[in-house]
C-alpha cells in the first residue's frame, strides 16, 4: 500500500511506455505477442489505477499520492506528480479508454496493417495523456503534453483516411503552434516567480500575487495553447479534419482524452495560478464557449460525413465544459469536470460506432446510409442510445455536465457580470435544442427509414462479441454516471471547492 | 402504503430494462412483464390513493440525498411528494396505462417490434409516474424528458415511413423548446429559493422570500415547458402529427401521460404561479386562445384521430385556463374526467380503424350496426366530451366555466375572456363531436365493401372500452355540487372553490345541446348543405385547413432556414474563413521557407560564404524539411524558438 501511494501513479503512467518498448523489440511477424503485450500493458495500468482508488482519500482537499523528486536540478525541474479530485477521474478515464482501444484493436486494425507500429504508438500515447493529468511540474507537464503529439501525428498520418497527411500535419503544427505560447507562458511564470520554480503547487501560492498586467499576458499565452487543444472556437478547425481522417482508435482517444488536456490545463494551471487574469478573461472565455455551442450545432446540421458530424459535436460539448469553467464557480467547475468525463465516455463511444459503421458499409456518408435499425438492430440501437445520451437526456451521463454548466451561468462568480452570463445561458439553451435537432436528424437518416436498395442482399453483420466487450464499459458508464452522478461528484467536489476558494468564490 | 409509493414508478421503469433484455425470450414477447409491472403499480397506487384521501390534509414527503454537487444546499434529492393531486394522478396514469397495454395485446398483435413497443410503453409510463411523484424539480425534469424520449420512440414506432419518424422528431424538438424554458425556470427558482425542493420553494414563496418580478419570470419560464408538453399555442403543432404513432399510444399520450404533464407542472408549482398574478393571467390567456383555436380545427378534420387530437389540445386548454383563473380543483378534476373519456375515444377510434383499416372518416360511415360495443361506448365518450348532463365531462367542464365566471365577477377582465372562450368552446366541442359520431357511425358506408368487412373487435379491445365507458359516465359524480363534492376535499389549493351555479350550468348545457344539434343537422340529417370552400367564409376555411399557418411559419421561417442555408452558411464560414486563415498561414510559412532557402540561403549566404559550407549546409538541409513537412524539424524549430525566448528573458530579467 505504501509503495502504491508513492509510486502507483508513476507506475500507471509509465507501464504503457514499457509495453511500447517491449513491442518495439518484438519481431513484426509475431502479431499475437504484440497484441498480447498491448493488452497486458494497458490492462496493468488500469489495474494499478483501480488499486489507487483504495489509497486515495475521497473527500480530502488537495493533492494526494504525491511523489516529488529532484529531476533536472540545473533548471529546477522536479519529478513532481500527484492527483486530486479533478485529475483522478481523468486519469482513470484515460486508463480505461486506452484499454478498451487495445481490446478493440485485437480484431480491428486500420490499414496499412502494422500492429507493431500502431499499438506501440498507442501505448506511447497513453503515457503522454496519463502523464499530463498527474504532472505537477510545468516542465514535466510540457514533456507529457508534447509526447502526445508525436504518436497521434503518426496515427493520423500513417493509418488515416485519404487526406491523412494534410490532417496530420495540420493537427501537429496547429497544436505545436499553441504549445509555443503555452511554453512561453510557463517560462514567464518561472522567471517571474521568486524563487524561480516550475512547481505547480508553489506557483499556485506565488502566482496570485503577480501584478495583474503580467498575469493577463501570461494567461493569454497559455490560454492560446490550451484553447487550441480543447478546442475552443475559433481555434477548432484542426479537429474535424483530424477526426475525419484518424483511424477509429485515434478518433476515440482524441475525443475521449486529448481534448480534455486543454480544459484540464485551464483548471490545473492557468486559473489557480493566475486568478486575477481568470476573472479578466472569464467573460471572453464564456462568449467563445457559447459561440462554440451554437456554431458547432449549426455546422453539424450541414454535415454529411458521420465522423465529421461527431467531431463538430465535440466542439459544442466542449463549449459547455468551457462555459462551466468560465463561471469560475463551484457548480460550474464541477459541471465542467463531469462534462469532461461524460463527453469522453459518450463521444468515445460514438466514434467507436462510427468506425464500426464504416467497417461494415465502407462509407460514412449519412445520405447513403439508412434503415440501420432494421438491418443491424443492435448497432442501430447503440447508436440511438449513445446519440440520445449525447444530446443530454436526463438520466444519462451527458445531462449533468450541461445542465449544471447552464445553472452556474445564471449566477457566475460575483466578480463577473451575471447579465452577461445569463445571455450565455440563453444561448447555451438554444444550443441544446439545436443539438437535439442534429442528433435526432442524424438518427433518422442513419437508423430509420427503409433499407436503401444498395444494401439489399449485402452481407452486413451486427455487433460482434469483441466489439461488445470493448464497448460495454462505456455504455454502462453512460447509464451509470447518469443514474449515479455521485460517482464523479463525490470525488470532484472537494477539490473543486478548494480551487474556487482561490478565486474568492 | 404511502411509504412504498416509490414503487409506483419503479415497477414500470424496471420493466423497461427487463423487457429490453429478456422480453423477446418470454412466451408472450414481453407484454406479460409490462402488464404485470403496471398492474403492480396500480395496486400500490390504489393503496396510496385511499390512504391519502383518508388523510387529505397531510402531505406525505420523504426523500434521500441523491448526490451533492457543491457545498451548502447544493444537492439533488430523490424523493416523493404525495398529496391529493399526486394520488389522483397515480390512479389515472396506472389505470389508463394498464388498459392501453391490455388493449395493445390485440391491436399490436402482429407488430414487427412488439417487444420494443412494450418496452417503450413501460418507459413512458414509468417516466410519467416519476414526474408525478417527484418532490423536486430536477427529478421532475428527468421524468419530463423521459416522457419526451419515450413519446419520440413511440410516435416514430413505424419508422420505416419517413412521415412517422418526422412526427417523432417534430414532437421531441418542439417540446424541447419549451423544456429549455422549464429548465431556466428551475434555475431561477433554485437561485431564488436555494433549493430544487418543491415544498421548500413553495414555502419560501409563500413567506414572501422571493421578489415579485423574479416569481413572474420563474412562473412564465416554467409555463413554457407546459406550453410545449401540453401543446398549447404557439407550440401546439406537434400534437396532431403525433397521431402517426400506434393508436393505443395516442390514447396514453392524450389521456394520462405526456400532454397532461404540462398541466400537472402548473398545478404542482401552483404556489409559485399563484403568487404572481401576471403569470396567472398569461396562463389564462394562452389557455383561452388555445381552446377556441383548437376546437375550430377539430371541426374540419377528416381523420378521426386528428379530430381527437385537436380536441385534446382544446380540453387541455380548459385545464390550463382554469389554473389561470384560480380554479385549481376544477382543473385537476377535468384532468381526471378527461383521462377516462379521451382514452375511451382514442381506443374506440382504434377499434374502428382496426375494422376498416383507415383513420379517415371518408372510409367510415354506418358502422353502428357492425360494431355495437364500440359504437355505444364511443357515443358515451363523445357525450361526455361534449359535456352533456350527467356524464363526467359535464361536471368538470362546468366547474371550469364557473371558476372563470367567478373570476370575471371578481373584476378580472382576463376572467371574462376565459369565460367567453370556454362557452364558445363548449358549443364548438359539441358540434365537432356530433359531426364525428355522425360521420363514423351513421349514414351510408363509405368503405369499400369488397375488401373491408367491418366487425366488432376482440375482447381484449372491447373490455377496456366498456370499463372506460363506465368511468366516462360515473367518474364525474365525485364532483357533485356542494357537500357532495368529494374531489374538492382531496385536491385543492387553499379554500374550496365555488363549483355550482344552476343558471350557468343550464346555459352551458343549452350551448352544448345546440352545438350537438348543429353538427347533427349538417352532418347526419344533411338539412343544411353548404360547401364551405365556396362560401364567403372560404378564407376562414382555408385558415383552418392550413392550421392557422403555424406549421408553414415554423417550417419555412425557422426549420428549413436553420437546417438549410444557415447551417450551410455556418459551415461555409468554417471552411472558407476560419480554416482558410489557418491554411493560408501554413502555405505562407512554407513559401517563406522556400524564399529563405532559395533566395537567401542559397543565393546570399551560400553564395557569399562558401568557406563556411559545413554549417550553412546543415542549416540548408534543415530548412529543406519545411518543404517536406518533416515533423522533427518542426520540433527542432520549436526548441530553437524557446532558446531565443529564454535568452531574451534572461537578458531582460
Amino acid at each position: 500500500m505504501d509503495f502504491l501511494a508513492h509510486w502507483g501513479l508513476t507506475l500507471s503512467v509509465f507501464l504503457p511506455i514499457v509495453g511500447a518498448a517491449l513491442i518495439a523489440f518484438t519481431p513484426k511477424e509475431q502479431e499475437k505477442t504484440i497484441k498480447f503485450l498491448s493488452l497486458a500493458f494497458t490492462f496493468l495500468p488500469l489495474v494499478v489505477g483501480v488499486l489507487l482508488l483504495r489509497v486515495y482519500h475521497i473527500g480530502m482537499t488537495g493533492m494526494q499520492l504525491e511523489t516529488n523528486r529532484s529531476w533536472i536540478p540545473s533548471i529546477g525541474a522536479r519529478y513532481h506528480v500527484g492527483i486530486d479530485g479533478i485529475s483522478l477521474p481523468l486519469l482513470e478515464l484515460t486508463l480505461l479508454v486506452t484499454f478498451l482501444c487495445a481490446i478493440y484493436s485485437l480484431k480491428w486494425l486500420p490499414e496499412p496493417h502494422n500492429p507493431k507500429g500502431f499499438l506501440a504508438l498507442m501505448l506511447l500515447l497513453e503515457t503522454g495523456m496519463a502523464g499530463t493529468f498527474i504532472a505537477l511540474d510545468l516542465v514535466l507537464f510540457f514533456i507529457f503534453w508534447e509526447l502526445v503529439l508525436v504518436p497521434m501525428y503518426f496515427m493520423i498520418g500513417l493509418w488515416g483516411g485519404p487526406r491523412r497527411e494534410y490532417a496530420a500535419i495540420k493537427f501537429f503544427l496547429y497544436t505545436l503552434f499553441g504549445s509555443v505560447f503555452m511554453l512561453l507562458g510557463f517560462l514567464a511564470l518561472y522567471f517571474r516567480a521568486s524563487p524561480h520554480t516550475f512547481d505547480v503547487l508553489q506557483l499556485q501560492r506565488i502566482g496570485p500575487s503577480l501584478p495583474s498586467g503580467i498575469q493577463n499576458l501570461i494567461f493569454l499565452g497559455m490560454g492560446i495553447g490550451f484553447a487550441i487543444k480543447v478546442p475552443m472556437w475559433p481555434f477548432h478547425t484542426w479537429l474535424p479534419d483530424a477526426h475525419t481522417e484518424a483511424p477509429t482508435v485515434g478518433s476515440v482517444l482524441l475525443a475521449a482524452i486529448l481534448l480534455k488536456m486543454g480544459t484540464y490545463g485551464f483548471l490545473r494551471i492557468s486559473i489557480p495560478i493566475m486568478p486575477h487574469a481568470a476573472r479578466t478573461y472569464a467573460p471572453l472565455i464564456g462568449a467563445l464557449a457559447v459561440i462554440a455551442i451554437v456554431y458547432a450545432a449549426l455546422n453539424c446540421l450541414a454535415q454529411t460525413d458521420l465522423k465529421r458530424l461527431i467531431a463538430f459535436s465535440s466542439v459544442g460539448h466542449m463549449g459547455f465544459v468551457m462555459l462551466g469553467i468560465a463561471t469560475l464557480t463551484q457548480i460550474g467547475v464541477n459541471a465542467a469536470v463531469f462534462g469532461m468525463v461524460a463527453h469522453g465516455v459518450i463521444t468515445g463511444m460514438l466514434f467507436f460506432i462510427a468506425g464500426s459503421i464504416h467497417e461494415r458499409y465502407h462509407t460514412r456518408e449519412i445520405p447513403q446510409l439508412g434503415g440501420m435499425a432494421l438491418r443491424l438492430p443492435i448497432l442501430g440501437g447503440l447508436l440511438a442510445f449513445t446519440a440520445i445520451a449525447s444530446l443530454g437526456l436526463p438520466g444519462l451521463a451527458g445531462f449533468w455536465g450541461e445542465v449544471l454548466a447552464l445553472l452556474s451561468s445564471y449566477n457566475p462568480l460575483s466578480a463577473l457580470s451575471s447579465h452577461t452570463f445569463r445571455v450565455y445561458m440563453v444561448a447555451g439553451g438554444i444550443g441544446t435544442v439545436l443539438t437535439a435537432g442534429y442528433l435526432l436528424w442524424m438518427i433518422q437518416r442513419v437508423n430509420l427509414g427503409k433499407v436503401p436498395a444498395q444494401w439489399e442482399g449485402k452481407k452486413l453483420v451486427d455487433v460482434q462479441p469483441l466489439e461488445m466487450v470493448a464497448w460495454a464499459p462505456l455504455l454502462l458508464l453512460t447509464l451509470g454516471l447518469g443514474l449515479f452522478p455521485r460517482l464523479i461528484f463525490d470525488v470532484t467536489t472537494h477539490s473543486v471547492i478548494g480551487l474556487t476558494k482561490l478565486l474568492g468564490g | 402504503m404511502r411509504s412504498v409509493a416509490w414503487l409506483i414508478p419503479v415497477f414500470p421503469l424496471l420493466a423497461f430494462f427487463l423487457i429490453v433484455f429478456f422480453g423477446k425470450r418470454m412466451p408472450r414477447k414481453g407484454h406479460e412483464i409490462g402488464i404485470l409491472a403496471i398492474a403492480a403499480s396500480l395496486v400500490v397506487a390504489l393503496g396510496v390513493f385511499f390512504q391519502q384521501i383518508a388523510h387529505s390534509d397531510q402531505v406525505y414527503e420523504r426523500s434521500v440525498t441523491w448526490f451533492r454537487f457543491g457545498d451548502g444546499g447544493r444537492f439533488v434529492e430523490l424523493g416523493m411528494h404525495i398529496d391529493g393531486l399526486a394520488a389522483v394522478m397515480f390512479v389515472v396514469v396506472c389505470t389508463v396505462s394498464l388498459l392501453v397495454q391490455i388493449y395493445s395485446t390485440e391491436y399490436m398483435r402482429d407488430d414487427v417490434r412488439y417487444t420494443w413497443y412494450y418496452a417503450c410503453l413501460s418507459l413512458f409510463t414509468g417516466s410519467m409516474l416519476n414526474l408525478v411523484i417527484a418532490n423536486n424539480l430536477i427529478q421532475m425534469l428527468i421524468g419530463w424528458e423521459g416522457v419526451g424520449v419515450a413519446s419520440y420512440l413511440l410516435i416514430g414506432h413505424w419508422f420505416e415511413e419517413r412521415a412517422n419518424s418526422n412526427a417523432g422528431l417534430k414532437a421531441f424538438i418542439t417540446t424541447r423548446i419549451g423544456d429549455v424554458g422549464f429548465m431556466f425556470g428551475i434555475f431561477v427558482l433554485f437561485w431564488a429559493a436555494g433549493s430544487f425542493n418543491i415544498a421548500h420553494i413553495t414555502s419560501v414563496v409563500a413567506s414572501g422570500g422571493v421578489a415579485r418580478g423574479t416569481l413572474t419570470w420563474a412562473a412564465i419560464l416554467l409555463f413554457c415547458g407546459a406550453i410545449g408538453k401540453s401543446a398549447q399555442v404557439p407550440l401546439q403543432v406537434w400534437l396532431p402529427d403525433a397521431m402517426a404513432g400506434p393508436t393505443p399510444v395516442s390514447a396514453l399520450i392524450h389521456a394520462a401521460t405526456m400532454v397532461v404533464a404540462g398541466v400537472y407542472l402548473v398545478a404542482r408549482m401552483y404556489g409559485v404561479f399563484h403568487a404572481s398574478p401576471a403569470a396567472l393571467n398569461e396562463v389564462a390567456i394562452i389557455g383561452a386562445i388555445t381552446m377556441v383555436m383548437a376546437a375550430g380545427l377539430a371541426l374540419v378534420q377528416d381523420d378521426i384521430k386528428k379530430v381527437l387530437a385537436y380536441s385534446t389540445i382544446s380540453q387541455l386548454a380548459y385545464m390550463v385556463a382554469a389554473l389561470g383563473v384560480g380554479a385549481y380543483t376544477a382543473s385537476v378534476f377535468h384532468i381526471w374526467t378527461h383521462a377516462w373519456f379521451k382514452a375511451l375515444l382514442f381506443l374506440g377510434a382504434g377499434s374502428v380503424a382496426h375494422a376498416v383499416h383507415s383513420f379517415s372518416m371518408n372510409d367510415m360511415g354506418g358502422l353502428r350496426k357492425q360494431m355495437p360495443t364500440t359504437f355505444k361506448t364511443y357515443v358515451i365518450g363523445s357525450l361526455a366530451l361534449a359535456g352533456i348532463f350527467p356524464l363526467a365531462g359535464f361536471w368538470s367542464k362546468d366547474d371550469i366555466i364557473n371558476g372563470a365566471y367567478h373570476s370575471a365577477r371578481a373584476g378580472s377582465s382576463v376572467g371574462w375572456f376565459v369565460f367567453l372562450a370556454a362557452l364558445l368552446t363548449a358549443f364548438l366541442t359539441a358540434a365537432y363531436v356530433a359531426r364525428m359520431v355522425a360521420l363514423t357511425f351513421y349514414g351510408k358506408p363509405r368503405y369499400d365493401p369488397e375488401h373491408v368487412h367491418p366487425h366488432e373487435s376482440p375482447k381484449a379491445m372491447t373490455i377496456p372500452l366498456v370499463f372506460l365507458a363506465f368511468m366516462a359516465i360515473f367518474s364525474g359524480f365525485l364532483g357533485l355540487p356542494g357537500k357532495l363534492n368529494l374531489f374538492a376535499g382531496w385536491v385543492r389549493f387553499g379554500d374550496v372553490e365555488h363549483s355550482f351555479n344552476l343558471a350557468l350550468d343550464a346555459f352551458s348545457t343549452v350551448l352544448a345541446l345546440s352545438g350537438l344539434y348543429l353538427g347533427w343537422t349538417i352532418f347526419k340529417l344533411h338539412r343544411v348543405n353548404i360547401d364551405l370552400a365556396k362560401s364567403p367564409l372560404a378564407w376562414f376555411y382555408k385558415l383552418l385547413q392550413r392550421r392557422y399557418y403555424f406549421d408553414d411559419l415554423y417550417f419555412n421561417g425557422i426549420v428549413h432556414p436553420v437546417a438549410g442555408p444557415i447551417a450551410r452558411a455556418a459551415y461555409w464560414t468554417n471552411q472558407k474563413i476560419l480554416d482558410a486563415v489557418i491554411n493560408f498561414a501554413g502555405t505562407a510559412t512554407v513559401a517563406l521557407g522556400r524564399f529563405v532557402y532559395r533566395d537567401i540561403d542559397q543565393q546570399i549566404i551560400d553564395g557569399g560564404v562558401n568557406g563556411l559550407a559545413q554549417g550553412a549546409g546543415a542549416a540548408g538541409n534543415g530548412l529543406k524539411f519545411w518543404q517536406t513537412g518533416n515533423v522533427q524539424i518542426y520540433a527542432a524549430g520549436l526548441f530553437v524558438g524557446i532558446a531565443v525566448f529564454v535568452g531574451v528573458f534572461l537578458i531582460r530579467g
